[in-house]
């Protein structure tokens, strides 16, 4: 089950996710952050406190938009992640790739 | 101990996987973080079983057998559709994902992280993935 809430705070595009992202929903992601960009967004935060998990399917999808985001300047940030859910990141190498933070304030204050 | 789950070839099914998982794997001596994981890589083996192999047709259904000793933990993948041999399969280089702009291969990238042996046979048309597990002590 995966829920997802659009808001925005400090000129900032918030996407929270609540739940689990898997191969079956990946793609409401996907569709949401569509949508952010073509609101016009050039600076999305995911924020992944209620995030309980997520799989490769959900992980392909913040992925597939680094480099078109590099080209058109967004920046796409994540905050908030549990230390399960970091875990997964980090084995793959996603914090490399991807700006995650501890929390909403430190997110905005890089 | 040993668990096993029958799997219907659809992504729906994924949810129940996972809570089949978290409860075989309750008594375990993994951490909480490994139990995490170990669902993760058990997960996307069955996804792309589901999705690859099988069309995600709710027909076809794929086993998971778990066994529980002292010092490992064994999760068996059967199914009868086409192989795919996930030792056979390179893994791509993140960065490479990146710029091609694929959904897919993170996968097998964290399976391969993840588990501490993998083995694969194809035998009278079932084919057996096997991860495995150690107990750290």
């Amino acid at each position: 089950m995966l829920r997802l809430e659009k808001t925005k705070e400090k000129q900032n595009d918030i996407l929270s996710l609540f739940g689990e992202v898997d191969a079956s929903n990946s793609v409401i992601l996907d569709e949401a952050i569509q949508e952010i960009i073509a609101s016009g967004a050039k600076s999305i935060l995911i924020d992944g406190q209620n995030l309980e998990y997520i799989s490769s399917a959900g992980l392909g999808v913040f992925m597939s938009y680094l480099e078109d985001f590099q080209e058109q300047a967004i920046s796409m940030k994540i905050c908030g992640l549990t230390p399960r859910v970091y875990e997964v990141f980090r084995i793959l190498g996603l914090d490399q790739l991807i700006p995650i933070y501890q929390d909403r304030a430190a997110a905005f204050a890089d | 101990m040993k668990h096993i789950l029958n799997i219907s070839c659809q992504t729906s099914a994924l949810s129940d996987l996972r809570a089949f998982l978290q409860q075989a794997l309750g008594s375990s001596l993994l951490t909480e973080i490994e139990k995490h994981q170990v669902t993760l890589a058990v997960e996307e083996v069955c996804a792309n079983l589901i999705i690859h192999s099988h069309g995600c047709n709710p027909q076809d259904s794929i086993q998971l057998e778990v066994k529980d000793s002292a010092e490992k933990l064994i999760f068996e993948i059967s199914d009868q559709g086409e192989a795919f041999n996930i030792l056979d399969y390179e893994v791509p280089d993140l960065k490479k994902v990146m710029i091609e702009k694929r959904k897919g291969g993170l996968g097998i990238i964290l399976v391969k992280k993840i588990m501490d042996e993998i083995e694969f046979e194809s035998k009278n048309g079932t084919n057996t993935c096997r991860l495995i597990k150690w107990f750290r002590s």
